[in-house]
């Protein structure tokens, strides 16, 4: 159904980075880890950017990270109402990835840096779920 | 002189800059190499080597009625015309072309004939970190400031004094946008685009373009202005998406190209008279500062504070006034090199006395990509 609203822009998933959504949309947060060199990582790719293997597993990752650096936007964007956080997160694995951080006022006061968060996901989509960030034990 | 020397023989910016709602971005292009031939006293039938980012480089030669034996269309942002200059001194000095046109025009504020952009909702980018709301680089080049300022102390105060003194440099130079003193409150409380930067410290959106000729040094000295020789050069790249640079105080790409530049040139940040250092937002200066070398980790903030980059300041950086103030069109690199030609030259609005030698440090993208020029008025 249209909506008179414009959308957040929807990811269009390719084959190597399928996986990702998929884990998304059943409430999961994927990684990948390396098997030869145990290096984990993300955006998802088939092979390990440290060592070249191409051998290589996905797994869930536990959905804890800490806040890493953020800017509030104050300038009109697609989906978007009110002032908002574009956030940088770091994964409890290490991978760090862009996001959102919901359930918490979008304040410099309220968002401090290292603050422990934890994923939850939102759908975009019928196909697509957004892995978001709150603050733990929210 | 070394055998391999190549020099600038041409610089020139496009005739009008600002706001120019009669030009396409090809024209500005044109005009701004166009401006460039008559500074340099020759015909496009003497270019046989065109460089260009936005447009392709064959289009701009068809334009221009030039036949070349060397074409490089590299685009990686603001900072392409560093990259350019590497790759035609490469050329010149391997015999591929004697004369290489490097040339840019953006119609940045009017859109006037401007070639599309935009990642596809499929690239990596598309994928994640489109949805969260970035609405380009106010809210993607911003980001990594608020580590940088957790990890050093860098102050609020400080950032806005990068803006301040950039505009104390563009009140002397007559072509800049905005020449009219600010302050540190001033700057403070301009409206708030992406927290925590203000109006004041982002980059202008301005039209204009420029263009660069080069030729060996055995041939510079038959052309009328005072050849710029350069010294070394260097280039790199990291991540197409900010959220996987690898570290948020400190650019990679920077360091890299810094490096392989200031080797190449066989010199330290202690025998360099001026610095350019590409400035779409209020904070790349303190990186750009710390990542070549001229101060420590974390010592940019207080360096800029105690007004060591200012006008009489021991370092004089973005003495056209900057991104921030002078103009910045969208690929802003090539207005840094301008300045840097000339500082060279002796002939700059706030001209740095006695200054031999120019360091012009560009980004491209969100700290994506960089390309570093070190020019000097002296044959090496
Ligand atoms: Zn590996």
């Amino acid at each position: 159904m249209a909506s008179a609203k414009p959308q957040k822009p929807v990811p269009f998933p390719t084959p190597e980075t399928q996986h990702f959504w998929d884990g998304t949309k059943a409430g999961e947060l994927r990684l990948q880890r390396c098997d030869t060199c145990e290096h984990v990582y993300f955006p998802p790719r088939p092979f390990c950017r440290e060592c070249g293997s191409r051998s290589v597993s996905v797994f869930e990752a536990s959905g804890h990270a800490t806040l890493y650096s953020y800017v509030i936007n104050h300038r009109p964007a697609r989906g978007f109402d009110g002032l908002y956080a574009v956030a940088v997160v770091e994964l409890e694995e290490g991978p760090r990835m862009m996001t959102n951080i919901v359930d918490s006022p979008q304040t410099p006061e309220a968002l401090v840096l290292d603050m422990p968060l934890e994923v939850v996901f939102e759908p975009v989509s019928d196909e697509i779920s957004l892995p978001l960030f709150r603050p733990a034990g929210t | 002189m070394q055998s391999k020397t190549v020099a600038v023989v041409g610089a020139a910016e496009t005739t009008e800059m600002g706001t120019i709602p009669d030009a396409s971005e090809t024209y500005l292009i044109a005009d701004a190499a166009l401006n460039a031939f008559e500074d340099a006293g020759l015909t496009a039938k003497e270019i046989d080597g065109v460089a260009s980012s936005s447009d392709s480089p064959v289009a701009i030669a068809h334009y221009l009625g030039i036949t070349p034996t060397w074409v490089d269309g590299t685009q990686v942002g603001g900072c392409s015309f560093m990259l350019h200059v590497r790759h035609a001194a490469a050329a010149i000095n391997e015999g591929l072309c004697t004369t290489v046109l490097i040339t840019h025009g953006q119609s940045g504020r009017s859109g006037i004939g401007r070639s599309g952009r935009g990642g596809a909702p499929s690239s990596l980018a598309g994928q994640f970190e489109a949805p969260y709301g970035g609405v380009g680089p106010t809210t993607a080049f911003t980001i990594p400031v608020l580590r940088y300022m957790k990890a050093f102390g860098l102050t609020h105060e400080e950032l806005a004094m990068v803006a301040v003194i950039q505009r104390e440099w563009a009140s002397r130079n007559p072509r800049a946008s905005f020449r009219d003193p600010i302050t540190v409150a001033d700057v403070l409380e301009s409206r708030m685009i992406a927290y925590p930067f203000h109006l004041l410290e982002c980059c202008l959106v301005t039209d204009g373009g420029g263009a660069l000729i080069l030729t060996s040094a055995e041939r510079a000295r038959d052309f009328p202005t005072r050849p710029v020789y350069l010294l070394g050069t260097g280039e790199s790249s990291e991540s197409p998406m900010i959220s996987q640079m690898t570290d948020f105080t400190t650019s990679r790409a920077f360091r890299v190209s810094g490096e392989k530049a200031f080797g190449e040139a066989g010199i330290t940040t202690e025998d360099v008279d001026h610095l350019m250092v590409y400035d779409a937002f209020a904070h790349l200066p303190i990186y750009g500062l710390e990542d070549l070398g001229f101060v420590g980790r974390g010592e940019a903030g207080k360096f800029i504070w105690e007004r060591n980059t200012a006008p009489g300041g021991k370092l004089p950086v973005n003495t056209n006034g900057g991104g921030l103030s002078y103009m910045h069109s969208g690929q802003y690199g090539m207005y840094a090199l301008q300045e840097s030609v000339r500082q060279m030259r002796g002939i700059a609005p706030a001209q740095v006395p006695g200054a031999k030698i120019s360091v012009c440090h560009g980004v491209g993208g969100m700290f994506a990509a960089s390309g570093t020029v070190i020019f000097s008025n002296e044959a090496p």
